[in-house]
């Protein structure tokens, strides 16, 4: 006899798997098929069965019979409706019109030009992000209300009053304005720098090179911003409430029938035909992009500015006074809240903060906006990291007999996109507060508060964890079934930590919106869990503006400081865990 | 003996679309077998459909005797080298050698000297603690074998396993992944759509078109004795003669009359030759010889240890390639211009019906 060598490949003995390898398998089916059940069965009942309730209810009279499209009929007899129809359109339109031209020229500053400081610019411009719709409207009141500040400023532009479009409008664009500014900043990056080279070698001048290179090359980002804007505005709701005097918008006529008349039927109408624009908008927008992948080469060579006195003169001071009209409006917001009686007595006190919370019964809302932002970020970024996971990362054949839930998981994934938060909020009255739901006791409480925001912002942060999950090896997945490994380990060890900064930015980008959203949770919250952002519309009716602007401050203030500690937290993370990074 | 894999009428669709029409194939243990044809061939659905990866829409899959046609890649038994490697980029090179080994619920040394031993079996004993990051696309590649040899798969599937590399990394590489693979004696399938890869490494190359098989051969069956037009052509260069049979293996083309060994092909039936460029003589009595023919050189490709020239003859009705080694260019005057003579060496020429 020989001796034996060890070789790695054994005698071919062993044809069956193992006990152990049967006991992966059937995890990894369990964990492949319950991920994806739970997921569409989650989206279904928190999501596609509250927008269904609306279309049911808007057909339905109040004792439940259904009666066609007769609330249609009631609503648009009311001479009201063309009123707000005409103004929802107007103030959206105005908003667009105003913000994409500013943020189109910001973007081209930063991308297409060698002003100085640019990352500073860019961040004061993302600081509407951390605040609520309702701070510029406030700070709008301070600076041109009726005992503004700056009123005089009104009668060159022959305005009468803020109150009303103007305000609006001014108001809006702020708040639209990094949403508009990231889209654009974004299309233009992407540009490829041969493009410039060939036209210079062909001696083409800088204006033709503009109107023939860089905005068709942005034209879809431009219709992108157009469409974000338009939609943000016709479904705002804090803005024209605040600032809007007596302009009626459709948004804020929704709320006025669901909450002060308890007219849900004609809510329901109200809330369809709010759907309408954003889903036209949103259809355009899906269209567009669908034609711009093909524009885009991996090859492109990206574009680098080269200096020019002039145009980086004049885009300096442009950008300069954008950023300077940004930070007053937030520095008026808090400055506002830290003096005792706007215009009048300006010597400081904290009076608001403490004194006129506690006035208005709110002082447990920051409290609660605290939590709801919290429990968003976390559950938040979890459900949706993992959503996507399961989706794009489990295979056709460990979830066979369920793989038609994979498109409706995709769709429904997309459509909060689509959906302005007050039709959301009014599915979710609608479906929860209904007596025969045995979810109903969840209607009031923070877990619906926390469940609804999850699912209204839930389509940006699906697309921030898809796009994280498609730049990692599509292959770690087979590599580890080829090595017996179960893929939810592989999930463990790999995918999450090096998804680990994605994952922070769904994060992130939950708790600030938590902090600063409105429009769902208006229409959900009960007295014991008003978040701080509704209760800057309680503080405002109430005439205590001062505490308001504290509020909006406060929110800005804990936005900002969440923001700063996730990159402390990235840094301190990667800096730990990631040593690999930075090879 | 059973066959360490046997694919039986393996059919894919995806959709309208069929990737895979009857595939029959038998691997011996210990084999290392090459599929081979041009990108969307299909060559790549077959593999993962042996991994389990991708579900054959009709057909079996039998691996040493078990039927595991419906087995999820988990319960088959395989390691695989991805084109990307896919090396796990958090964990250290040991953490991914390793990575099939934990699962095992092996003793911790045990694991340890196992990691060390195949590392060093990849020429990578010291590299252990860095992370792929810090290793060249060879390093990585051998690190992805490893890995894949690391839990004694009897089959080690290898997709495209060199293509991310370097021409020079590339040809080391072939001779070290072939010296491992004879050394440990793992039946290996291998997936390229480069030739010589195909040609220098492999047992037997299966050469693929549209989801078929054309031919499966050792490789100099399938460079020297090509069984379909598609294998002539796909594998290195070929004149196309056009020509019409005489009988008893004697053709015209164009005005020249060649002989052939006879092949039973019945006279006046339309054909084409398939000739390769080094089937020819060009030195020596060449008078003497049949098939002869004259021409004159129009173009020169010169590609470093040989030329392929582009010769008119007139007689032949059509330009062909005829290869010259350094020193025959030289020797022979083969220059744009130049008169030359030559021979058409038949004994490797192909016939096939057709003039399509």
């Amino acid at each position: 006899m020989t001796a034996t060598v060890r070789a790695p490949v054994a005698a071919p003995a062993a044809t069956m798997p193992t006990r152990e390898a049967r006991l992966t398998l059937a995890g990894e089916a369990i964990a492949a098929r319950g991920g994806l059940i739970l997921l569409a069965a989650g989206l279904l009942v928190f999501l596609t069965v509250p927008l269904a309730m609306i279309l049911a209810r808007s057909v339905e009279d109040r004792a439940g019979m259904f009666v066609g499209l007769a609330n249609f009929a009631t609503y648009f007899a009311s001479p009201s409706v063309v009123n707000s129809l005409q103004n929802s359109l107007t103030f959206a339109v105005l908003t667009t019109l105003v913000t994409v031209p500013l943020a189109f020229g910001f973007a081209y500053a930063i991308q297409r030009s060698c002003i100085p400081l640019k990352s500073l610019w860019r961040n004061i411009a993302l600081i509407p992000i951390l605040a609520p719709s309702l701070l510029a409207a406030i700070s709008f009141i301070f600076l041109f209300g009726n005992q503004g500040w700056l009123k005089f400023v009104l009668g060159w532009f022959g305005l009468k009053s803020i109150y009303g479009m103007p305000g609006m409008v001014l108001a809006m664009s702020f708040s639209s304005f990094p949403h508009a500014l990231m889209i654009l900043l974004a299309a233009l990056a992407l540009s490829d720098a041969r493009l410039y080279e060939v036209a210079e070698a062909l001696g083409t001048t800088e204006w033709r090179k503009f109107m023939t290179i860089t905005l068709p090359g942005a034209k879809y980002g431009l219709v992108s911003a157009c469409m974000v804007v338009f939609t943000m505005a016709v479904s705002e709701f804090g803005v024209p409430k605040v600032i809007g005097g007596n302009t009626a918008v459709l948004a804020v006529d929704i709320y006025k029938q669901v909450i002060g008349q308890q007219n849900f039927q004609i809510g329901a109408v109200v809330s369809l035909l709010l759907l309408l624009p954003a889903i036209i908008a949103y259809g355009i927008d899906m269209l567009m992009q669908r034609r711009q992948q093909a524009l885009l080469t991996a090859r492109s060579v990206p574009y680098q500015a080269r200096p020019a006195r002039t145009r980086d003169w004049a885009l300096l001071t442009f950008v300069i006074l954008v950023s300077g009209a940004l930070l007053l409006v937030v520095g008026m917001a808090a400055f506002g809240s830290l003096v005792k009686v706007w215009p009048y007595n300006l010597s400081l006190t904290l009076n608001h903060y403490t004194y006129g919370f506690a006035e208005a019964g709110l002082e447990h809302a920051y409290w609660n906006s605290l939590t709801l932002a919290g429990w968003c970020a976390l559950l938040g970024s979890a459900i949706t990291f993992t959503g996507a996971y399961w989706l794009e990362k489990t295979r056709p054949d460990q979830t066979s007999g369920i793989n038609f839930l994979r498109p409706l998981i995709r769709f429904q994934a997309m459509l909060p996109m689509a959906i302005p938060g007050m039709v959301l909020g009014i599915g979710y009255i609608l479906f929860f507060n209904h007596p025969q739901n045995p979810a109903n006791f969840l209607y009031g409480t923070m877990t619906v508060l926390v469940l609804s925001t999850v699912i209204h912002f839930y389509s940006s942060s699906h697309l921030t964890a898809l796009t994280a999950l498609k730049q990692i090896d599509g292959e770690f997945e087979s590599v580890s079934a080829s090595l017996k490994v179960p893929f939810y380990k592989t999930f463990w060890r790999v995918t999450v930590p090096v998804c680990l900064p994605s994952i922070l930015d769904i994060c992130r980008y939950y708790f600030v919106n938590a902090m600063t959203t409105i429009s769902c949770v208006v229409f959900l919250y009960s007295p014991k869990t008003t978040p701080a952002s509704v209760s800057i519309l309680q503080l405002d009716e109430t005439g205590a503006i001062g505490s308001a602007a504290a509020m909006a401050t406060l929110i800005v203030i804990t936005s900002a400081a969440i923001t700063g500690l996730i990159f402390i937290v990235e840094r301190w993370l990667i800096a730990r865990t990631q040593g690999w990074r930075h090879l | 003996m059973t066959n360490a894999l046997k694919l039986e009428g393996i059919h894919k669709r995806f959709g309208d679309f069929v990737a895979l029409k009857s595939i029959d194939l038998s691997i011996e243990s210990g084999e290392l077998v090459c599929f081979l044809g041009p990108s969307g061939c299909g060559k790549t659905t077959l593999l993962r459909i042996i991994a389990g990866l991708e579900r054959q829409t009709e057909g079996r899959v039998i691996q040493n005797g078990r039927d595991v046609s419906h087995a999820p890649p988990a319960a088959r038994d395989y390691g695989i080298v991805f084109q990307s490697y896919a090396l796990f980029p958090n964990l250290t090179i040991d953490d991914n050698v390793a990575y099939g080994l934990v699962n095992r619920r092996k003793a911790r040394d045990e694991i340890k000297s196992r990691v060390a031993e195949l590392l060093a079996m990849v020429g990578l004993p010291n590299e252990g603690r860095k992370y792929p990051s810090q290793l060249s696309g060879g390093q990585q590649q051998r690190v992805a074998l490893a890995r894949a040899l690391a839990t004694s798969p009897h089959l080690l599937l290898l997709d495209e396993p060199l293509s991310a590399l370097d021409a020079k990394v590339r040809e080391r590489l072939r001779g070290e992944v072939r010296d491992l693979q004879q050394r440990l004696g793992v039946t290996t399938i291998m997936v390229t759509h480069d030739q010589e890869e195909a040609l220098s490494m492999s047992d037997r190359v299966v050469v693929m078109n549209h989801g078929s098989i054309e031919q499966i051969g050792t490789p100099s069956d399938v460079y020297e004795r090509p069984e379909t037009p598609f294998v002539a052509d796909f594998l290195g260069k070929v004149n196309v003669l056009k020509a019409t049979a005489l009988g008893a293996g004697r053709y015209r083309a164009g005005s020249v009359e060649l002989e052939l060994p006879d092949d039973g092909v019945a006279a006046g039936e339309l054909v084409r030759i398939y000739l390769r460029p080094e089937d020819r003589h060009v030195e020596g009595d060449i008078q003497s010889l049949p098939n002869r023919l004259c021409g004159r050189i129009t173009a020169i490709d010169y590609l470093g240890t040989f030329c392929l020239a582009e010769v008119s003859c007139p007689a032949l009705g059509q330009p062909i390639m005829i290869s010259y080694s350094l020193n025959q260019m030289h020797d022979l005057g083969v220059r744009a211009g130049n008169e030359i003579d030559l021979a058409l060496r038949v004994d490797r020429v192909r016939v096939f019906a057709g003039h399509a």
